[in-house]
């Protein structure tokens, strides 16, 4: 039963997935584009925790703590390259 | 090591300090110093004269790769002997003879006497080796000495390319020569001359035996020049007049008739050893004399003689071979071919020597060679008046001189062939004594020629650009010791008959010794009313003939059109082969990589599918698959979907979004292989490398952001589809055909108990193979510090930044 449960909520998050997806590749604006990444990001997280039910293991857990790392970091970089121009800024004093 | 060996190497000795004896004693001209080797040489050489004439041999061996089999044997026989007595006694005048022709303040000496230094122990190791191998390498030595001596002359254009060509066509013969010699001791087992011999019966129906003949017989004839590989002796002539003296007359170009004598006992009772030795040496013999005629240089006419006459001795030592063929000899007839061929070599090397040196003193006291513009000479120079003579009249068989004398047993020896009916000569064997007397005719007339067109005719003083007087003494003695012995042994032939003619063609024969025959060396100067004096008289006659209407017939060589001629057809070889090689150059090397991408793929392609079906080596085998979850199957799609919109996408950043996608899909499998450490790493890689690949984009020019797809070529989709399509059947081929079961089962059993550790993954790494990681730790270190230095060191106009 909870495995049936687990498998509609995979499809679920995968049905989820793909719209965002599509948003990535139609866009129209970057910042589509990025929000979508971060948001696919975050479904990767449950699609993670959702297989290590199903795997019945807990070594994926650290696998979601990074990927929620990495979206976070990737979706800050993206912005300030949106806004600025770079990511990494000259110091104005050398 | 002996004193025989160390004979050998004395001049290669001598050569090591000959650069000091230049520069520390500039009075003294260097060759006086080196006159003594060769003169020791000599000394040393005659000794043996004894015991070869006794039909002993000396052998004395020093080791040098005995593991291999490469020993330097020395090895002194009659025929050996013969041909060290020539080179270091012809070699003795051509150096007084150097003395006096270059100018000690004007030529570099110290390289001219190393390279002749050089020859002579090239020479000395040829003929006095046993060593197949050893030979080869004094055989090489030869060419790289002769090469170094024709372009002595280095900033004279003719001087290189004579030098070349001269290099080009020996070096190709000498390789021949090394294929030749693998393939007899390997049939031979041994790389002894002599052992080869011992056992030739054993091993002489094999295929691969005539093979090797004719290797040999190709290095035989490049060396020797004969036809169609004569071409790069006349250009040669470059070379200072004692080098031509010495290497292209007396000794370099009879290395080949050496060989020829010496593999004679090996190879001549193979009937193809004397259908090409005797009919290639008889062309050449008329070929050569043909074309002399024509010349109008006073080297060159020598240069094209040389040639017939190699030509002539070549087609004796052929005609001698059929000898071997007969089983008991009654009167050692067919042995008179092998003592001409001896005969006339020695002949040979005193008149040509002599002619060569009288031409270099025309030269060096004319100041030119043309001989349409000498003339006349005779009363100024006297002296070189006659040596030319002598010499001319021997090379054109005059008796008494002792050109007419081996010129006579060369006729005897051919209509005896002919006549024998040997290898179904009953026809063709005519034309030998037709094709001789032609050449002969042809070789009378250039020899009168030389001497009538310098010394006599017309005085024609205003055309020569120095003003002609005799030349000092010291030039003339050379070519008057050659002369006196064209006399000496004109007169007295059978001077020479036991001491070095007999020794030499028991050699050449060893199997007519064996079998209880003698060779008889009577040489006659008159010997009766016979067929051979008979074509002498009409030789003489047609010659003076032609010669008086010379000019008359003269102009029919012109006929003979440009492209026919060899030397315009080697020409064409270099050029179109290099015209080939560039143009196959162009094409295959575009410069472009995504030739050489389509190159490197195509023939993976090619190699993997062609292994797999000819080798049969497909197999699919469902038992070791395991069962397919819907989960993966959806991934596949995404990584599929993902990975064709790439090649699909319009923008390059749709592309590196995309690719993000296959990167963060191939995690997510990772996770589901149940493979934690892979997903982790895997995941911040690919950011990093999707945050590189951003970086990359950002910083392109602005004509490459432009949005554009990636044109669709035919020939990219089949070969990147074959390239899939082969690797996919190379990993179900594989994965169906396990030979062994897996090691990982040693790894699970010991990770807690050996390694102390929880996590296999990271045991693997650091622990059971922490080897590797090491030099991956030491990549990612070479990989930063090479972007530091690539980002740092920039050179903007050459200036650091």
């Amino acid at each position: 039963m909870l495995e049936m449960l687990l498998f509609i909520a995979l499809g679920g998050v995968f049905l989820s997935m793909l719209g965002l997806f599509y948003r990535v590749i139609k866009g129209p604006s970057v910042a589509d584009r990025v929000i979508a990444l971060d948001s696919i990001g975050i479904s990767l997280i449950s699609v993670v925790g959702l297989v290590s039910i199903i795997l019945r293991t807990s070594d994926y857990l650290e696998v979601i703590l990074l990927i929620g790392i990495l979206a976070f970091i990737g979706t800050v970089a993206f912005s300030k390259f949106i806004e600025k121009g770079e990511i990494i800024e000259r110091d104005r004093n050398q | 090591m002996s004193l025989l060996h160390f004979a050998i190497l004395l001049p290669l000795v001598v050569s090591l300090f000959i650069p000091l004896l230049y520069k520390k004693i500039r009075s003294v001209h260097t060759g006086w110093f080196v006159l003594l080797v060769p003169l020791i040489l000599v000394a040393y050489f005659s000794q043996f004269l004894s015991q070869t004439m006794a039909g002993k041999t000396v052998v004395a061996t020093m080791k040098w790769i005995p593991s291999l089999d490469i020993n330097f044997t020395a090895y002194v026989d009659g025929l050996g002997l013969l041909f060290a007595l020539l080179i270091t006694g012809i070699g003795s005048l051509v150096v007084l003879y150097s003395i006096y022709y270059l100018d000690a303040k004007k030529e570099a000496l110290h390289n001219f006497y190393v390279y002749l230094l050089l020859f002579m122990t090239a020479m000395l190791g040829i003929v006095l080796s046993d060593n197949m191998i050893v030979m080869y390498l004094f055989w090489e030595l030869t060419s790289i000495s002769s090469f170094l001596l024709i372009g002595y002359w280095y900033e004279r254009e003719r001087s290189r390319y004579g030098a070349q060509k001269s290099m080009l066509i020996t070096v190709f013969g000498g390789l021949s020569m090394l294929g030749g010699i693998s393939l007899l001791s390997l049939l031979s087992g041994s790389f002894s001359i002599r052992e080869s011999l011992a056992t030739v019966g054993t091993y002489s129906s094999d295929p691969l035996f005539t093979v090797s003949l004719v290797l040999f017989l190709l290095a035989a004839f490049t060396k020797s020049a004969q036809f169609p590989f004569h071409i790069w002796l006349p250009d040669a002539m470059e070379a200072p007049t004692p080098v031509s003296a010495y290497l292209h007359s007396a000794t370099m170009v009879k290395a080949g008739l050496y060989l020829v004598a010496r593999m004679s006992p090996i190879f001549a009772e193979t009937p193809l050893w004397f259908y090409l030795v005797s009919s290639v040496g008889m062309f050449t013999l008329f070929w050569g004399s043909l074309n002399a005629v024509k010349q109008v240089d006073l080297k060159a006419i020598l240069a094209y003689s040389t040639i017939s006459q190699l030509g002539l001795i070549m087609s004796l030592l052929g005609l001698g071979a059929a000898a071997l063929q007969v089983e008991i000899l009654p009167d050692s007839l067919y042995t008179v071919a092998t003592v001409a061929a001896v005969f006339h070599l020695i002949n040979h090397a005193t008149f040509k020597g002599s002619l060569f040196m009288m031409a270099g003193i025309v030269d060096h006291e004319t100041g030119t060679r043309d001989i349409r513009k000498l003339g006349g000479l005779s009363q100024l120079m006297p002296v070189t008046f006659t040596i030319a003579t002598i010499g001319a009249l021997s090379m054109a068989g005059v008796p008494p001189f002792n050109g007419f004398l081996s010129k006579e047993m060369f006729l005897t020896g051919v209509l005896e062939v002919s006549e024998s009916g040997l290898f179904h000569l009953d026809t063709f064997g005519l034309l030998f004594p037709f094709v001789a007397v032609i050449g002969s005719i042809f070789t009378f007339v250039y020899s009168i020629l030389i001497v009538y067109r310098t010394f006599l005719g017309p005085r024609q003083l205003d055309k020569l650009p120095k003003k002609p007087h005799e030349a000092p003494i010291g030039m003339l003695i050379p070519p008057l010791v050659l002369v006196s012995l064209v006399i000496l042994i004109g007169l007295f032939p059978n001077l020479l008959s036991n001491t070095l003619i007999r020794p030499a063609a028991e050699a050449i024969l060893p199997k007519v010794i064996a079998n209880g025959g003698t060779i008889p060396v009577e040489i006659k100067l008159w010997h009766g009313f016979n067929l051979e004096l008979f074509l002498t008289v009409l030789i003489i006659s047609v010659g003076t003939f032609l010669f008086l209407t010379l000019p008359k017939w003269r102009s029919l060589y012109h006929r003979m059109p440009k492209q026919v001629s060899l030397n315009h057809q080697y020409d064409a070889l270099l050029r179109r082969g290099e015209r080939t090689s560039t143009a196959i150059h162009d094409t295959v090397m575009t410069g472009y990589m995504r030739s050489y991408l389509v190159y490197i793929f195509g023939f993976i392609v090619v190699l993997v599918l062609s292994s797999l079906y000819f080798l049969d080596a497909f197999r699919f085998d469902v038992n070791p698959l395991s069962t397919v979850h819907t989960y993966e199957v959806v991934l596949v799609l995404v990584l599929v979907g993902s990975a064709l919109s790439i090649t699909f996408a319009r923008s390059r950043l749709t592309s590196i979004i995309l690719l993000g996608v296959v990167g963060y899909t191939v995690a997510l499998f990772f996770v589901l292989f149940r493979a934690p450490d892979l997903a982790l790493t895997q995941l911040v890689i690919e950011t990093v490398s999707v945050a590189l690949f951003l970086l990359v984009f950002y910083h392109m020019p602005e004509i490459s952001r432009k949005e554009e797809r990636i044109k669709f070529k035919l020939g990219n989709a089949a070969i990147s589809a074959l390239v899939g399509l082969s690797v996919t059947l190379v990993a179900l081929a594989s994965l169906s055909q396990r030979s062994f079961a897996s090691i990982a089962q040693y790894y699970i059993d010991n990770v807690a108990d050996l390694a102390a550790g929880g996590n296999m993954v990271n045991v693997i790494l650091v622990d059971f193979r922490g080897f590797d990681t090491l030099f991956e730790i030491s990549v990612l270190a070479i990989a930063g510090l090479g972007i530091y230095a690539m980002i740092n060191f920039r050179k903007t106009g050459g200036i650091d930044k």
